[in-house]
């Protein structure tokens, strides 16, 4: 069995570009900035459209499906108290190149596999909501 | 073509000196001591004294990063040797370690200085002492409240991806889904390293180790077992940027700069590069070869940069010296890299055997070889002759420089 995560979550400095981000669990949903010009979605957030440099960009919800590109299982000992955790790097199924790094949990690593579809579930840590990534719910 | 119908500017530099300190594990000496000592020799070396020195260049210097990383500033340097500077630059921005180096041959195409010495000094082996290599942001723990973090590092350390070796393991079990890249080949880069090591007397692991060595050692962060991570140590090398004008008076001989890869055309980040499998080194190699004639056949010994081995592996494809996807089975059985192969790579050891001089060690060891010193480890091509032209690379990930350099002008 891997852990969902190390021992200790190290977290976010929120501020007012990324509090949005960051407490989107809040309701279970998770968000990224789209362009209200282009219709991009836009990760880490910015203060303009880096695709057309466009200024309107709002939160905007996404289904929380993402599909794995990478993954590894980390057993060096960086956060004293740790078992093996699976990090992944998903990209998101509305647009491929919006990726995020996260944990792939409840999952053994020889069920991962690159390519396959996971969903968003948030693990809540102070004022921070993760977004991790485990089986899709349908499936689970 | 990125000259702009110019010469390329850097071909106006040499590197006419080199020197380096004790290299070694734990040696318990202050970075500016090091740094003073490499400095000395480098001087030296290149046939100058103290007082021609008129331009100082680092990376990074000033507090930079976890312990035992950064070196020591310029201007402790500066204060040390007591020099008289006409210009001096340090900073951990830019086209990989090296970007010292090339902004030193910016410094003395422009009239700005004549000779400039060029460091990078860590003492990381030190500062580590009994405990393990830090993750990023240390890992937190014992109470007192633990530290938040802005920037790029929000969207990787809450996941316990704190280190490097995280990060470019998601590349390396990414090219073995989509090149099929087996653990036995990223072996010959440490197989290979090892080899060269033992013919370098100040390499800090020289122990014979087999492929057999390498599949057996502890998982860090799977695919990448501990002999994919470069040794941490203690030392400095100094590199004596110079006008070619200086060429005929260097005791050594003039190292010829042909050209720097400096390019970052894709997203600087380690998650959202669109290509996991190369990343910024794709860049920095195309805009290399953009300033020169020559071409990868052209290159008689490799310096790869190593921090993780996966790292070489994907500077051989985006250097060209195979396509892309294919720099698995190049390496497959070592004989391709090895010193009497196809591409002669890391002679020196690299980091994974060599030591963690980061980066520069590798331009120290192209030189070596340029200049025909290489001693036991010294490469031979086809017909008895020594190098003509060295390749070396920095960095990876997100941040990469690249150096071409020749015995003869360009």
């Amino acid at each position: 069995m891997v852990a969902n995560g190390p021992a200790l979550r190290l977290l976010p400095r929120l501020d007012d570009d990324n509090r949005f981000f960051w407490t989107s669990g809040e309701d279970g949903k998770l968000r990224f900035l789209r362009c209200r010009s282009c219709e991009n979605l836009i990760h880490p957030p910015a203060p303009r459209c880096p695709y057309c440099l466009a200024e309107y960009l709002v939160p905007e919800v996404v289904s929380g499906h993402a599909i794995v590109e990478s993954f590894t299982v980390n057993h060096q000992q960086w956060i004293p108290g740790s078992d093996p955790y699976i990090v992944g790097l998903v990209s998101m199924v509305e647009q491929s190149d919006i990726r995020l790094t996260t944990n792939l949990v409840d999952i053994e690593p020889e069920d991962v596999h690159i390519g396959m579809e996971v969903e968003v579930v948030f693990e809540h840590n102070d004022d921070v909501y993760l977004p991790l990534f485990g089986r899709l719910r349908s499936q689970a | 073509v990125t000259t702009f119908g110019q010469e390329p500017l850097e071909r106006r530099a040499i590197i006419s000196g080199l020197g380096q300190s004790a290299v070694g594990r734990r040696l318990g000496r202050s970075d500016l001591d090091l740094t003073v000592e490499a400095c000395m020799r480098a001087i030296d070396d290149a046939g100058l004294r103290r007082e021609d020195i008129d331009g100082l260049s680092t990376y990074p210097g000033m507090g930079a990063g976890t312990p035992g990383f950064a070196g020591p500033s310029t201007p402790e340097v500066q204060d040390a040797l007591r020099l008289r500077l006409n210009w001096h630059d340090g900073g951990g921005e830019g086209a990989g370690q090296m970007r010292a180096v090339i902004s030193a041959c910016l410094a003395v195409a422009a009239g700005l200085a004549k000779h400039v010495l060029v460091y990078r000094t860590v003492t990381e082996s030190t500062a580590q002492g009994d405990g393990g290599r830090p993750g990023i942001g240390g890992g937190g723990g014992g109470g007192g409240g633990v530290p938040r973090f802005s920037g790029f590092l929000q969207w990787s350390l809450p996941f316990g991806a704190v280190s490097a070796v995280n990060w470019l393991a998601l590349v390396a079990q990414r090219r073995m889904d989509e090149f099929d890249l087996t653990r036995e080949q990223l072996g010959q880069i440490a197989v290979n390293a090892r080899r060269n090591a033992g013919l370098n007397p100040l390499a800090i692991y020289r122990d014979p180790m087999t492929l057999d060595d390498y599949l057996a050692q502890r998982m860090i962060s799977t695919p990448l077992c501990l002999f994919d991570c470069d040794a941490p140590c203690d030392g400095s090398t100094v590199v004596v940027v110079s006008h070619r004008d200086f060429a005929p008076d260097a005791p050594h001989g003039a190292c010829y700069v042909n050209a720097v890869g400096t390019a970052l055309r894709g997203r600087a980040s380690w998650d959202q590069y669109e290509d996991l499998t190369s990343m910024a080194a794709r860049d920095a190699s195309a805009s290399m070869w953009e300033r020169t004639d020559l071409r990868p056949s052209d290159v008689d010994v490799a310096q790869l940069y190593d921090g993780f081995s996966i790292l070489t592996m994907v500077w051989l494809e985006a250097l060209g010296f195979c396509g892309r996807g294919e720099s698995g089975s190049f390496v497959e059985g070592g004989g391709n890299i090895a010193l009497d192969g196809l591409l002669p790579l890391n002679t020196a050891g690299g980091q994974l055997s060599g030591g963690r001089l980061h980066g520069f060690g590798l331009i120290h060891e192209a030189c070596l070889q340029l200049r025909a010193e290489g001693g036991e480890r010294q490469v031979y091509r086809s017909g008895g002759r020594t190098p003509e032209v060295a390749a070396v690379a920095n960095g990876g990930g997100p941040i990469a420089g690249s150096l071409l350099l020749t015995r003869q002008p360009g």
